[in-house]
């Protein structure tokens, strides 16, 4: 028994800013004090809050501290460790409350929280099989094997109401139903973990945190629908991911939870891990299962489903990663107990990777109807800088932006929808007044158009001539009646379109034209980006009453256009300084350099 | 992005040629082996020009416009080498948001090349790569194994001082 235990989070934001060596550091250090049988260091999952990175939290006083560097491991070691003095300056200030520390369960971050699929991210170490079946780790596919038939999982999953996670909402148990109605010599069973969303990050998390929870809900997905054999298709691009899940599928195997004759029930199963190269198509299900065969990722046409014809032509299902972290907690506590949290229509909780302008960037859980704003005002801390919440990008490249006026519409699959978003995967962006709404559906129809790939026309040319009327908008070469035309083609790709990419390609550019139109028609009529992001549209100006002449500018401009004029300001002692628009380049070096704010843009 | 074909001729070695076979062979009864194949080739060689997809195509027995297919379609597959000093410069949608793509103009401005070129005297490589999911540091960039966060233009030059330097 260790008298303390110190979690350091090794998810890929906290890697990122060395937490690896901040644990190396603590054995070291720990060793030196001769604690090595007192203290013991655990390297865990995503704890969920990245902007805080890197984290570490002491048990079992639960102290939380934040944004650790090297330098401060001896004294942490010395101070809280060692003499038992928590060391309050490090701690995330959250939690200090003049001589108390608070419960890092009652922060504003994690209090409205409720962990399902994210349960065992911080808190086991994810490199060890025992520390997840001592969580009830496995139990759940003990009890499938040895208590229940397939069709009593089946039903289970049903009554649970669990949709998919992946982002169209699919009802999981009647994806199990079909595929298991088909008989088959050989059957499959997939898992999506080709997270190409852009700002979504919440699948690495399960496979960095928690693997085998997704290797035990295949394993329960394969004796519902009667296969023998899965394959994860993991992004290369997650590294860690990768690494973990081989040790954990070598773990199962050791330890006879993967394999021939599980439990000695003569189930046999077996996953094999493939990798992606970076193609966001990949993420729909027939390009994924093309690719997993070794060939292009394009994908096929529908009917034949997966369930009828899929993976090498057999009957396959396929579940997006955090779809599996639910499963065996269902199993294991019951289809009223995961039904009775979320929505009428959507079941359960969500996880949410919050990110762009908001103070706590990280992965968030709450119950399907929570309210945007909860999400982002209490859980995300807000706007950084006091500035004005614009809107919420959810659903990736297939999704949209929501504006502020539905803030307060509880989130789930299908109010999404009718506010002309999606859930996806769960990727939540929020912009502020910074943003410029063109600009960003510009970035996705970029993404898309590289990302097509390019088996259907009207995917293939019609984002492609989406992408060329937004730069034309962009550079104020945009007309009203191109706005129009825009929208025309985004329903006649969306009506035409293959896949779900095609498909859902033009929801950026539609939501932004439903609700920021006024934006779109201040750069097309009066030539001018609100925001201030469109370049071409821009303009710097010096405020001559506001300027000291101290010439700092003129210096920084890489091309002189800024010189002196003969106008000095009432009050001011030396003349101002004024721009020539037809050299300026717009970079920006002026404004930045200004310390009297004397330089505005517009 | 649109691929760049490198024109620099091709300089493989008989250990990498080695390495490759054993690599085929391993995988030669896979269905499915081109992708495995190639991602593995690309760590022996670091990109894959078309002597390598020429190998892999004989070896395994595909057509080679299958495995140039392939090596086209994903991304991650490179077909001109890297530079000494990989900068991936991340454009996932909170990086971006937060200004990721002036980072990107003044990397490209600083070192005189476009996103996926190379520097002439092949020590620095650029690309502009989807999400590396460190959101809560954005705007990242990655040089090699190192992690840039929270990244302002400014600190562009520094950077790279640091690795012309080394």
């Amino acid at each position: 028994m260790y008298r303390s235990n110190v979690l350091v989070c090794g998810g890929t934001g906290c890697t990122s800013s060395h937490s690896l060596l901040i644990a190396e550091k603590l054995k070291e250090e720990i060793a030196a004090k001769g604690l090595e049988k007192e203290v013991n260091v655990i390297t865990t999952g995503c704890f969920g809050l990245c902007a805080l990175g890197p984290i570490m939290v002491v048990y079992p006083e639960g102290s939380f501290y934040s944004m650790v560097k090297i330098e401060d491991v001896p004294e942490i070691v010395e101070e809280h460790l060692l003499k038992g003095r928590i060391v309050t300056r490090l701690l995330y200030q959250e939690t200090v409350e003049e001589d108390t520390i608070k419960s890092l369960s009652k922060t504003a971050f994690y209090a409205k929280q409720q962990r399902v699929a994210l349960r065992n991210c911080g808190v086991i170490d994810p490199e060890k099989i025992d520390d997840y079946i001592a969580n009830d780790g496995y139990a759940a596919l003990g009890k499938v094997l040895t208590e229940m038939s397939r069709e009593e999982v089946i039903q289970t999953m049903l009554d649970s109401g669990l949709r998919g996670r992946g982002g169209a909402g699919f009802p999981t148990g009647l994806k199990w139903k079909f595929a298991a109605a088909n008989d088959a010599d050989q059957k499959y069973v997939c898992c999506n973990a080709d997270e190409g969303d852009p700002g979504a990050f919440m699948d690495r998390s399960v496979l960095e945190g928690d693997p085998h929870v997704v290797l035990e809900a295949m394993a329960i997905a394969g004796y519902a629908i009667g296969a023998s054999k899965g394959y994860i298709y993991v992004r290369a691009e997650y590294p860690i991911a990768v690494k973990r899940l081989q040790i954990a599928i070598d773990q199962a195997h050791e330890y006879g939870l993967l394999g021939e004759d599980i439990f000695g029930t003569g189930f046999n199963f077996d996953i094999e891990l493939r990798l992606g190269a970076g193609a966001f198509v990949c993420g729909e299900e027939t390009a994924l299962m093309t690719s997993i065969e070794g060939k292009r990722g394009e994908p096929r046409p529908r009917p034949p489903f997966p369930a009828v014809k899929g993976l090498y032509q057999k009957p396959t299902t396929l579940n997006n990663v955090e779809t599996y972290a639910n499963i065996p907690q269902i199993i294991l506590k019951g289809a009223d107990w995961f039904a009775s949290m979320g929505t009428e229509k959507s079941k359960g909780t969500k996880v949410f990777a919050l990110g762009g302008k908001i103070n706590h960037t990280g992965l968030v859980e709450v119950p399907m109807g929570t309210t945007l704003r909860e999400i982002v005002e209490e859980i995300g801390g807000g706007i950084p800088g006091g500035k004005k919440f614009k809107a919420a990008q959810t659903g990736g490249p297939s999704g949209g932006c929501i504006p502020a006026e539905h803030l307060d519409v509880p989130i789930d699959y299908d109010n999404l929808l009718a506010i002309g978003s999606m859930m996806g995967s769960g990727g939540l962006i929020v912009m502020d007044e910074d943003n410029c709404m063109v600009d960003i559906a510009k970035f996705f129809l970029e993404f898309t158009v590289d990302e097509s790939c390019g088996k259907c026309t009207p995917c293939r040319i019609g984002t492609k001539r989406l992408l060329e009327m937004l730069d034309k908008i962009t550079k104020g070469q945009g007309s009203l009646e191109m706005l129009d035309e825009m929208e025309e083609l985004c329903y006649y790709i969306k009506a035409n379109s293959l896949c779900g990419l095609g498909q859902t390609a033009p929801n950026p550019v539609l939501s932004t034209l439903r609700y920021f139109k006024d934006e779109y028609i201040a750069h097309v009529v009066d030539h001018k980006c609100p925001a201030g992001v469109c370049k071409d549209l821009l303009e710097y100006t010096i405020i001559k009453d506001k300027c000291f002449g101290c010439g700092m500018c003129a210096k920084k401009c890489p091309v002189g256009a800024i010189t002196v004029t003969d106008y000095t300001a009432p009050g001011k002692k030396k003349p101002a300084y004024e721009i020539d628009h037809s050299k300026c380049i717009k970079c920006g070096a002026c404004i930045e350099t200004c310390k009297f704010k004397a330089i505005i843009k517009g | 992005m649109q691929k760049k074909i490198s024109s620099i001729p091709f300089q493989g070695t008989p250990e990498q040629e080695a390495k490759l076979s054993a690599v085929i062979e391993r995988h030669k009864s896979d269905p499915g082996a081109v992708m495995p194949v190639l991602q593995e080739a690309q760590e022996i060689y670091g990109y894959l020009p078309i002597e390598v997809q020429t190998m892999i195509a004989k070896g395994l027995n595909v057509p080679l416009d299958e495995v140039y297919g392939v090596s086209t379609f994903y991304s991650q597959f490179a077909l001109s080498p890297k530079g000494k000093y990989h900068i991936s410069v991340c454009l996932g949608t909170a990086c971006y948001v937060k200004g990721s793509g002036d980072v990107l103009n003044k990397l490209s401005e600083e070192l005189g090349i476009d996103a996926e070129e190379c520097t002439a005297d092949g020590q620095f490589s650029l690309t502009a790569c989807r999400c590396i999911g460190a959101c809560g540091l954005a705007p990242v960039i990655t040089v090699n194994d190192d992690v840039y966060g929270r990244l302002t233009t400014d600190e562009v030059p520094g950077i790279l001082k640091r690795y012309k330097e080394a």
